[in-house]
C-alpha cells in the first residue's frame, strides 16, 4: 500500500463522492462565470458569443416584461434589462455576503464558543453574556443605525481617499459588517456546547496526561471533533445571510439599486406570486438559481466533511 | 449553584441590554414625529417632543424610562399615540406566542424525524430526497414561501383562508410559512449529530454489548445527537415567540413581530426598547433552560 | 417478561405520543383569535392608523376612521368634498369675510345622550391649538385669530403677557351660537371646518382619561359612529351611533375597518370575499394595474396628488436655473406613466391638479431634449462634461425606485449626465429632504382641501414643506396677495402667476404626473363608495346591496 499524507487521503475520499463532485463542477463553472461576465458585453467577445450572453445588467431597453427569447434567455424586468445578466451580476453580491458571513461565524465564532468552553469559569460566563447582550439587540436596529449613521461619514472619507468609483461600494461594506456581527453568535453557542462536552473525554485527558498545551489539545485533538458541526453549521449560515440581504434590501437597506443580488431580485419577484398575473421569469430564474447554488454548495460542503472528519 | 448564578446575572444584563437598545436606537437620524408634513411652526414639533421628554438630556430620559419600567410600565408608544407599548404587547404577543408555539412544534416535528432518518440511511436515496427537502426548505425565502402557499391552498384549493387571525384553518399556512424554514435547519443539525454520534466510541461500545439496532439509535444516540439541536432550539424559539416580520405582513396575523422592524423604522424609542427587554427575557431565559437540559442530558449519557 | 416491558414501553410512546398531539391540538384550537360575527362590510383601509384623536391624526387611513367618530361644523360632501352642513346647520359671513357666525343644529347630542353645545366646538378648537395637546395639524387652526400665537406660545406685545388660550378668536356666544373671527379673509375655512383638526371631539372623556381616552368605555363620539373596538393590527370595528343627527340616512349597521401593509394580501383577501373594499391607493399592486384597469371592480378617479422631482436650490450645480430646467425638459413623463406606473395617470407639467373649480393652472416646462441640451451648455457643462455625479434621494418603495431607475436612464442618455441612486427606509428620507441632504428627491404632495393653495403656499419661503432651500419673495408676495383677496377671479390669477414662477421661470420642482386615485369593489354588491378629488370616503352612505341594512339588524336584535 502506498503511503499517503492526510491530505491526499482526504481528496480521494472526496473524489469518490459523486454529488460532491458534480457540485464542485457546478459552483467552479458558475465562478467562472460569474467572473468572466462583465467581459462578454465588450466588443471583441460581444461579437462572437450569442446576444443573450451579452447584455448589459443595469441598461434599460424597449423590450418591457419581454418572456424568455433567444435575445432575452431569462427574459427582461420592468424596464426591459436583461434578467440573466441581473442575476449574473447579482450573484457577485450574494456570493461575497456569503463567504463574509462564512469567514465571520468560522473565525470569530469558532474562536469565541470554543475558547469559552475550553476555558470554562468565569470568562466563559463573561463571554457567553456577551453574546446574549448582541443576540438580544434585533439585528435590524444595529444595521439601520450602522447604515443610516456611519454611511454618509464613511462615504465622504471613502471619496476623499480611495476616489468616488471606491465609495459606491460603501454600502455594502456595512451591508458585510452588519451582517458579519450577527452571524457568528448561534455558532458561538453551539460550539461552546460541544466542547464543554468532548473536553473532559477520556481521549482530551489522555493527551493532557502526556503533556500537550492548551493551544495543541483545542485545535489538534478538540476542534477536529467540531468540525462536522462547524461545516453544517456554516452551510445553514451561508442561506441565511444570503436571504437576511435581501430581507434588507426588500427595507431598503440591503443593496442599492440599480444593482442587484439574488435576494433583491427574488425580493422585487415575489410580487409575481399573485392570482392576478405572474411574470413567472422573474421569480423562478432567480430563485432556482439562488437554490441550486446553495444546494450545490452544500452537497460540497457534506463532502469536504466527509473528507476531512477523523471520524469519517 | 452555576444555575442561581446565572439568574441573578439576568437583571444586570437586562440592565445592560436596555441601555444599549435606548442609546442605539437614538443615534439613528431622523425621530419618532418626523412626518412627511412638516407641522405649520418648528413650535409644534417642540411641543410634541415636550410633551414625551424628548427634549431632556438622555441621561435624564432613560431614568424616566427605568422608573416607569419599575413599576411595569413601558411607556407610550410614540407612533401609536393613543396606545401604550403594554397595551401593544399584550394584544399582539398572545397571538405570536401561539403561532410560535406551533411553527416550534412542526420545525422539530418534521425536523428531527428528517434529520434522524436521512443520517442512519446515509449515502442512500433516503438520504439524498429528505437533505434536498431540508435544504429547500432552508433556502426558499419566506416572502416567497408564505405567498405560494396562499396562491396554492387558499385560492386555487380554497382549502385555507388567505389571511387574518380568527380560527384555527387561519392558523396552517402561516405555521407551514414559519415551521417549515426552521424545520429544514432543524433537520440539518439533527442529521450532522447523529452522524457525529454514531462514528463515536461509545455508540460501537454499545453495539458490541450485543443491543438491538433500534435500541442503539433512539437510546444510545439520539440522546447525544440531539445535542446541537437542543442548543439551537433557546434562540430558535425566541425567535419564533416574538413572531416573524414577513409571515404576520403575508397573512396579515395581528402579532407583534411587525413591531420588532417597524418600530425600528419608525423610531418609536420606547417601543424598540420595550420589544428588546420583551425579546431578550425570552432569549436569556431560553437559553438557560436550554443550558439546563443539555447538561442533563449530558450526565445521563455519562453515568450510563 | 421481555415481551411485556416491550409492550409496556410501546404503551409509553403510544401514551407520550398522544399527549403530545392533544397539547399541539388544545394551542391549535385556543391560541387563535375567535371568529367574530361578520360585519355589514369589510374594507382594507391601508396602513395600521397612528390614532384615531381627530386633532392628532395625520395620516388618510387615520382620517377616514376618526371623521367616521367624529364630526365637524360641516363635512364633506361624499360625492364632490365640497363643505356641506355638519354639526352646523347654517352661518353667517361678515361682509369682509373675517368673522363666521356657525349656528348648530338643535337635536345634536353625543352617542351617550348629552348634548353637543357652542362650549364643545370651544373646547375642541381650543384644544387642537393647545400646545399641550401637541398637534401635527394645529396649523390648520392658524387662520383663526391668534390661533398660531397662542399655539406656538408668544407673547402680546401690548400687554406683555402669553397668548392663552381665552385668546383665539372662537366663543360661544349662547349654547347654540359658534362665532369665529380670523386672521384674514380665508376662502376655505368652510372646507376647514370639515376637515378633522377640527372635529368637535367629548370634553367629559378626555378630561377624565388623558392620552388613553379612545380605548376607555364609554366612548363618546359626535360623528356617525361609536368605535366598538380597536385592536391594532387586527381590526377596528364602528357601530352605527343611533342619536347622530342624520342616523336616519346610514346605511349600515356594522363596519369592519382592516389595515394591511401588502397590497397583494388585500387583493388575496378581497378576491376570497374577506373585504367588500379596497380604497387605500397603497394597497392596489401597481405592478398589476394594466390587467387590473379593465376589470369591473376596480374604479380609478382623479385627486389631488402630484409626484415630482425636487431641486436642492442650496447645492451646486442646482442654484442655477438653467441646470434646473434642463434637467425638467428631458423628463419623459408619457415613458413613466405608461411603463412604469401604468395605471391611468395623466402626466404633469405643473404642481397644481386639475380639477379645482375656478382654477386653471399654468403650462409648465415640457419635453424639449434640444432646449435642454443647449440650456446645460449655456450653465457650462456641454454634453454633461464636467457635470458632476449627483444624488437622487427616495424612500423604500418598488415603485419610487422603479421611476429613480427610468429617470437616471433619461439623464444619462439626453445630458450626459450621472445620477447615483440613494433608497433610504422612510425617516432617513424624511430627515434629509427637511435637512436638505440631498441633490434630488422624490416627492409627492396630497391636497387637504380643494384650493390651489393647499399646493402652492407649501413653496413659500418659510414653509417647512419648502424642502428645496427655494426662496422667491416675488412667490411669496403673490400667494399672501391671494389669500388676502376677496373676489374669486382676481384671486386665481394671482395664484396663476405665482405657479409660473414655480414651474416655468424659475422651477425649483420638476412635476412627474398627478396620481390616479383607486377604489376596488363590485358595485353590484356594494354602493355608495363615491370617488372624489379629496380621495374622501365616509362610511355612512356606504351600503351592502346584498347583505342585511340597517333596519334589518335592527329588526334582528
Amino acid at each position: 500500500m502506498e503511503s499517503l499524507s492526510p491530505n491526499q487521503r482526504a481528496w480521494r475520499r472526496f473524489k469518490q463522492n459523486r454529488p460532491a463532485v458534480v457540485s464542485l463542477w457546478f459552483v467552479g463553472v458558475l465562478g467562472l462565470f460569474v467572473l468572466l461576465w462583465p467581459l462578454f458585453s465588450r466588443p471583441a467577445f460581444a461579437n462572437i458569443l450569442p446576444i443573450g450572453l451579452t447584455h448589459s445588467a443595469v441598461k434599460g431597453s424597449d423590450a418591457q416584461y419581454s418572456p424568455p427569447t433567444l435575445t432575452h434567455w431569462f427574459g427582461t424586468d420592468i424596464h426591459g434589462r436583461d434578467q440573466l445578466s441581473r442575476i449574473m451580476s447579482g450573484a457577485r453580491v450574494s456570493i461575497l455576503v456569503g463567504i463574509v458571513g462564512a469567514l465571520v461565524s468560522l473565525v470569530i465564532g469558532v474562536l469565541w464558543g470554543a475558547i469559552a468552553g475550553y476555558v470554562g469559569g468565569w470568562w466563559d460566563g463573561a463571554m457567553m453574556r456577551f453574546v446574549d447582550i448582541l443576540y438580544s439587540l434585533p439585528s435590524i436596529v444595529f444595521v439601520i443605525v450602522l447604515i443610516t449613521t456611519l454611511e454618509e461619514l464613511a462615504k465622504g472619507w471613502l471619496t476623499q481617499k480611495l476616489g468616488a468609483n471606491v465609495a459606491q461600494y460603501c454600502r455594502m461594506l456595512f451591508l458585510f459588517v452588519g451582517i458579519g456581527a450577527v452571524s457568528w453568535l448561534t455558532m458561538a453557542r453551539i460550539v461552546r456546547g460541544q466542547v464543554l462536552t468532548l473536553k473532559n473525554r477520556n481521549f482530551v485527558d489522555a493527551s493532557r496526561s502526556l503533556g500537550a498545551g492548551h493551544t495543541r489539545i483545542l485545535f489538534r485533538h478538540i476542534l477536529p471533533n467540531v468540525i462536522g458541526i462547524i461545516i453544517v453549521y456554516i452551510t445553514l449560515t451561508v442561506p441565511s445571510v444570503i436571504l437576511y440581504e435581501s430581507f434588507l434590501s426588500y427595507l431598503g437597506l440591503g443593496i442599492q439599486p440599480p444593482f442587484a443580488s439574488w435576494g433583491s431580485l427574488i425580493a422585487e419577484g415575489a410580487g409575481q406570486l399573485n392570482p392576478v398575473r405572474v411574470y413567472w421569469w422573474l421569480i423562478v430564474y432567480p430563485a432556482v438559481t439562488l437554490v441550486t447554488t446553495l444546494l450545490a454548495l452544500n452537497f460540497f460542503g457534506d463532502g469536504l466533511r466527509d473528507a476531512f472528519d477523523p471520524r469519517g | 449553584m452555576y444555575f442561581l448564578r446565572r439568574i441573578a446575572f439576568l437583571v444586570p444584563l437586562l440592565l445592560i441590554i436596555s441601555f444599549l437598545a435606548f442609546m442605539l436606537v437614538r443615534v439613528a437620524p431622523g425621530g419618532p414625529f418626523d412626518k412627511e408634513r412638516a407641522p405649520a411652526s418648528p413650535e409644534i414639533e417642540a411641543n410634541i417632543k415636550k410633551k414625551y421628554h424628548l427634549d431632556k438630556p438622555l441621561l435624564t430620559q432613560y431614568g424616566i424610562y427605568l422608573k416607569n419600567l419599575l413599576q411595569g410600565d413601558f411607556g407610550p408608544s410614540l407612533k401609536y399615540r393613543n396606545h401604550s407599548v403594554n397595551d401593544i404587547i399584550a394584544q399582539g404577543l398572545p397571538v405570536s406566542l401561539t403561532l410560535g408555539v406551533l411553527a416550534f412544534l412542526l420545525a422539530q416535528g418534521f425536523g428531527i424525524p428528517l434529520g434522524f432518518l436521512t443520517a442512519v440511511k446515509k449515502g442512500g436515496i433516503l438520504d439524498y430526497g429528505g437533505s434536498f427537502i431540508a435544504l429547500l426548505a432552508i433556502c426558499i425565502p419566506g416572502f416567497v414561501i408564505g405567498p405560494l402557499l396562499v396562491l396554492v391552498f387558499s385560492i386555487k384549493l380554497g382549502w385555507f383562508p388567505v389571511g387574518m387571525w380568527e380560527t384555527p384553518m387561519h392558523a396552517v399556512l402561516p405555521t407551514l410559512a414559519l415551521g417549515l424554514y426552521f424545520g429544514g435547519k432543524v433537520a440539518r443539525l439533527m442529521r450532522e449529530g447523529m452522524l457525529g454520534t454514531l462514528n463515536s466510541e461509545f455508540i460501537t461500545t454499545a453495539r458490541a454489548k450485543g443491543l438491538s439496532e433500534t435500541q442503539v439509535l433512539v437510546k444510545h444516540a439520539f440522546r447525544i445527537a440531539v445535542l446541537p439541536v437542543v442548543s439551537y432550539s433557546g434562540p430558535l424559539l425566541a425567535d419564533l415567540l416574538v413572531g416573524s416580520f414577513v409571515v404576520e405582513n403575508i397573512f396579515r396575523v395581528p402579532g407583534i413581530g411587525v413591531f420588532l422592524v417597524n418600530s425600528s423604522l419608525n423610531r418609536d424609542y420606547t417601543m424598540v426598547v420595550g420589544l428588546v427587554l420583551l425579546y431578550a427575557v425570552l432569549l436569556l431565559v431560553l437559553n438557560l433552560l436550554v443550558d439546563l437540559a443539555y447538561s442533563m442530558l449530558d450526565r445521563r449519557v455519562k453515568m450510563e | 417478561m421481555a415481551f411485556v416491558t416491550a409492550s409496556l414501553k410501546q404503551a409509553n410512546w403510544i401514551r407520550r405520543w398522544a399527549v403530545a398531539a392533544c397539547a399541539v391540538l388544545a394551542i391549535w384550537a385556543t391560541g387563535c383569535g375567535h371568529k367574530e360575527e361578520r360585519a355589514d362590510l369589510v374594507i382594507m383601509n391601508g396602513a395600521e392608523p397612528e390614532s384615531l384623536d381627530p386633532t392628532i391624526v395625520t395620516g388618510q387611513p387615520d382620517g377616514r376612521v376618526a371623521g367616521a367618530l367624529f364630526e365637524g361644523l360641516t363635512r364633506f360632501n361624499p360625492k364632490n368634498a365640497k363643505p356641506i352642513p355638519g354639526l352646523a346647520e347654517r352661518w353667517d359671513i361678515s361682509e369682509d369675510g373675517q368673522t363666521y357666525t356657525f349656528h348648530l343644529r338643535p337635536n345634536i347630542v353625543w352617542s351617550t345622550g348629552e348634548p353637543i353645545t357652542a362650549d364643545d366646538v370651544v373646547y375642541s378648537w381650543r384644544r387642537a391649538l393647545d400646545p399641550l395637546t401637541a398637534s401635527d395639524y394645529a396649523g390648520q387652526l392658524y387662520y383663526i385669530k391668534n390661533g398660531e400665537n397662542f399655539n406656538t406660545g408668544k407673547t402680546n406685545a401690548a400687554t406683555g403677557n402669553r397668548y392663552v388660550k381665552e385668546d383665539v378668536g372662537v366663543e360661544a356666544i349662547d349654547p347654540r351660537t359658534v362665532k369665529v373671527l380670523l386672521e384674514g379673509p380665508t376662502p376655505f375655512f368652510l372646507d376647514l371646518c370639515a376637515f378633522r383638526t377640527l372635529a368637535i371631539v367629548p370634553r367629559q372623556a378626555i378630561e377624565k382619561h388623558g392620552d388613553r381616552w379612545l380605548m376607555e368605555r364609554p366612548m363618546p363620539t359626535s360623528g356617525p359612529y361609536t368605535l366598538e373596538f380597536w385592536r391594532i393590527h387586527d381590526r377596528i370595528r364602528v357601530r352605527k351611533n343611533p342619536r347622530y343627527w342624520d342616523a336616519a340616512n346610514i346605511q349600515n349597521e356594522l363596519i369592519d375597518l382592516l389595515p394591511a401593509e401588502s397590497a397583494n394580501t388585500a387583493l388575496n383577501l378581497y378576491l376570497s370575499g374577506e373585504a367588500d373594499v379596497i380604497w387605500d391607493k397603497n394597497l392596489v399592486p401597481s405592478e398589476l394595474m394594466d390587467v387590473l384597469k379593465g376589470r369591473p371592480y376596480v374604479h380609478t378617479y382623479d385627486y389631488l396628488g402630484t409626484y415630482f422631482v425636487r431641486f436642492n436650490i442650496t447645492r451646486k450645480p442646482f442654484d442655477d436655473v438653467r441646470v434646473r430646467k434642463a434637467l425638467s425638459l428631458v423628463l419623459d413623463k408619457k415613458r413613466i406613466v405608461e411603463r412604469i406606473t401604468r395605471s391611468g395617470e395623466k402626466i404633469a407639467t405643473c404642481l397644481t391638479p386639475p380639477g379645482m373649480e375656478g382654477y386653471t393652472s399654468p403650462e409648465g416646462l415640457g419635453y424639449d431634449p434640444e432646449q435642454a441640451r443647449k440650456l446645460l451648455a449655456e450653465a457650462g457643462y456641454p454634453g454633461g462634461k464636467g457635470f458632476p455625479t449627483f444624488n437622487y434621494l427616495f424612500n423604500t418603495s418598488e415603485m419610487h425606485k422603479q421611476v429613480a431607475v427610468e429617470l437616471q436612464e433619461m439623464w444619462k442618455k439626453e445630458l450626459g449626465i450621472n445620477m447615483e441612486l440613494r433608497q433610504t427606509e422612510w425617516k432617513v428620507y424624511l430627515s434629509s429632504q427637511s435637512q436638505l441632504d440631498y441633490d434630488t428627491t422624490r416627492s409627492s404632495w396630497i391636497g387637504d382641501y380643494v384650493d390651489p393653495n393647499t399646493f402652492l403656499d407649501m413653496f413659500m419661503s418659510g414653509n417647512g414643506n419648502n424642502r428645496t432651500g427655494w426662496k422667491n419673495p416675488k412667490y411669496d408676495d403673490l400667494i399672501r396677495q391671494a389669500n388676502q383677496e376677496r373676489d374669486p377671479v382676481k384671486r386665481a390669477k394671482i395664484l396663476y402667476d405665482a405657479e409660473v414662477l414655480l414651474v416655468r421661470e424659475d422651477p425649483p420642482i420638476a412635476p412627474l404626473f398627478f396620481y390616479i386615485g383607486v377604489n376596488i369593489f363590485d358595485p353590484a354588491k356594494v354602493e355608495g363608495v363615491h370617488q372624489n378629488l379629496l380621495d374622501e370616503h365616509p362610511l355612512w352612505p356606504l351600503k351592502r346591496k346584498d347583505g342585511r341594512t340597517a333596519a334589518k339588524a335592527a329588526a334582528a336584535k
